[in-house]
């Protein structure tokens, strides 16, 4: 009865190259985005910084296609696969009746994957975010940071070439934040995948990203946009004279209006 | 067992109350035939009993029936209301018509169109009970969260999908409070459907009033109460069973 229209496989598979021309969205009389351009290479992990209201949400929810831009346009390339695009929430957003494991394969079970395969990669999934033990738990039963890993978990299973992040670790604790941001980075590194995270934390954006993107308090004006000269990210990274120094260029930018 | 346990607060009232009475009109500070004494009530529920358990059998089928009616037709119509804000704006309104409609005038009504019996009582339980099932079901179907329908959108799935792994059981807290409500609606209902043309406990009610048989006025009463309250804590029991994992109102 449940034939498996799709079947992922394959470990990496790679990122996506995005190009928005144009973009422009407006809310009830009120410019969000004025005319966005961006490019961003495939398996590149971009990070989007700017205040509240600047309209990052709103380009992130354009760039995964849950809304239409008023004008201009989104080209991915490739744009073969249907399902290529995930995305992470502030809140986790897990549903509360349906069991970790459940959580976690919902992707696959949308796309109509039959019944063991979506188990075995919503397992696996699991296991490589740290949470294999806890697949019979109820999101009632879980910490704040579980429920985020379950949703990270939940976002890579159908193996994304496009993984979208809006602020996914604010409401975090810091120690649990660091973890989960080099995990994030360790699984980016592994896939290869193009990440755009969206967040409020010049220090997270400098930690996690290749390229970072500042965007003005309105319009989503581009104020700053710049590849970080980084070394390999670890934990000592914060140590490094390197990062501070970025993050002054961050916060400059930031700053400034 | 704790469960009973837990039942022994709610007692404790009626119990006091119950004393209360018994002495107030032995001793004659309250007409007996204002408010009987509760030893009466008890006696006339002993007298009565073959009558008064057949009345209750009838009474729990209708308002069991009329209930189970509205529950099924009341989340069909709010399911049919959610598909569209057009469809709302059109048929909503008329559905607050079963809220306001005052079941007492439009029984004589359902007599002429249903006849006398048990049909009769459950149309009168089914209109007085649906509104709380649509307007709660509604409510429940788009209160639902928009990132989650956005991650549902996301991965290709249709309205119908949405509807039966998102949406319905996200409401399910919602929709148990409406059953709640049209529970006891279903059974003063069929109380009044009775009332004008049927038998059971509404039946019993009316002919003992006419008999100035105050007290056993009382114990068809009482007895209507105690299956309003079974009815409710039925919905109770499906809600534990249903929400005990992962609703907060269970836990």
């Amino acid at each position: 009865m449940n034939a498996a229209r799709v079947t992922v496989s394959g470990p990496a598979r790679g990122g996506v190259a995005l190009d928005l021309r144009g973009v422009r969205k407006v809310f009830q009389n009120h410019t969000v985005i004025e005319h966005f351009d961006l490019e961003v290479r495939a398996g590149e992990f971009l990070a989007i910084l700017g205040p509240s209201g600047c309209g990052k949400s709103t380009l992130l929810r354009i760039i995964a296609r849950l809304l239409a831009p008023d004008d201009g346009a989104v080209a991915v390339d490739p744009d073969a696969d249907r399902f290529q695009t995930s995305f992470v929430f502030q809140d986790a957003h897990l549903l509360p009746w349906r069991t970790v494991l459940d959580n976690a394969a919902l992707p696959l079970e949308l796309m109509g994957v039959a019944r063991e395969e979506r188990y075995a990669k919503a397992r696996a999934a699991l296991d490589e975010i740290g949470l294999a033990e806890a697949e019979d738990r109820y999101p009632a039963q879980l910490s704040g940071g579980m429920r985020m890993r379950v949703s990270l978990a939940r976002a890579l299973v159908a193996e994304p070439r496009l993984l979208l992040l809006d602020e996914p670790f604010a409401a975090l604790d810091e120690i649990t934040r660091f973890r989960l941001d080099l995990r994030l980075r360790e699984l980016w590194k592994e896939r290869g995948l193009t990440v755009v995270f969206v967040t409020h934390s010049i220090s997270e954006a400098a930690f996690l990203a290749n390229r970072a993107v500042v965007l003005a308090r309105r319009a989503g004006r581009i104020k700053l946009d710049r590849l970080l000269e980084l070394p390999e990210r670890n934990e000592d990274l914060r140590l490094d004279p390197r990062y501070g120094a970025e993050m002054k260029i961050l916060l400059g930018a930031m700053e400034e209006e | 067992m704790s469960r009973l346990k837990s039942a022994i607060p709610a007692l404790i009232p009626f119990l006091v109350l119950t004393a209360s009475l018994e002495i107030a009109v032995r001793v004659g500070w309250v007409r007996s035939y204002l408010i009987p004494a509760p030893s009466a009530v008890f006696r006339a529920m002993i007298e009565s009993r073959d009558e008064l358990a057949a009345a209750i059998a009838t009474t729990s089928a209708s308002a069991l029936l009329g209930f189970l009616m509205s529950t099924v037709t009341g989340i069909a119509i709010a399911v049919f209301l959610s598909s569209s804000r057009a469809i709302q704006r059109a048929f909503y309104p008329y559905a607050v018509f079963f809220q306001t409609v005052p079941i007492i005038a439009i029984a004589p009504l359902l007599v002429i169109w249903f006849g006398y019996g048990m049909r009769t009582v459950v149309a009168s339980a089914f209109v007085v009970s649906i509104f709380p099932v649509i307007a709660n079901t509604l409510t429940g179907i788009l209160s639902t969260e928009p990132a989650l329908r956005d991650l549902f959108r996301l991965y290709g799935a249709s309205t119908w999908t949405t509807l039966v792994k998102l949406r319905f059981p996200a409401a399910l807290p919602q929709i148990l409070t409406g059953l709640r409500v049209a529970s006891g609606l279903a059974v003063i209902g069929a109380i009044v459907g009775e009332f004008i043309g049927g038998q059971g406990l509404g039946s019993v009610v009316d002919v003992a009033r006419t008999q100035q048989r105050v007290d056993k006025v009382f114990a068809a009463v009482l007895l209507a109460s105690v299956l309003g309250l079974a009815l409710f804590g039925m919905i109770n029991l499906v809600s534990y069973w249903t929400l005990r994992r992962w609703h907060a109102s269970e836990q």
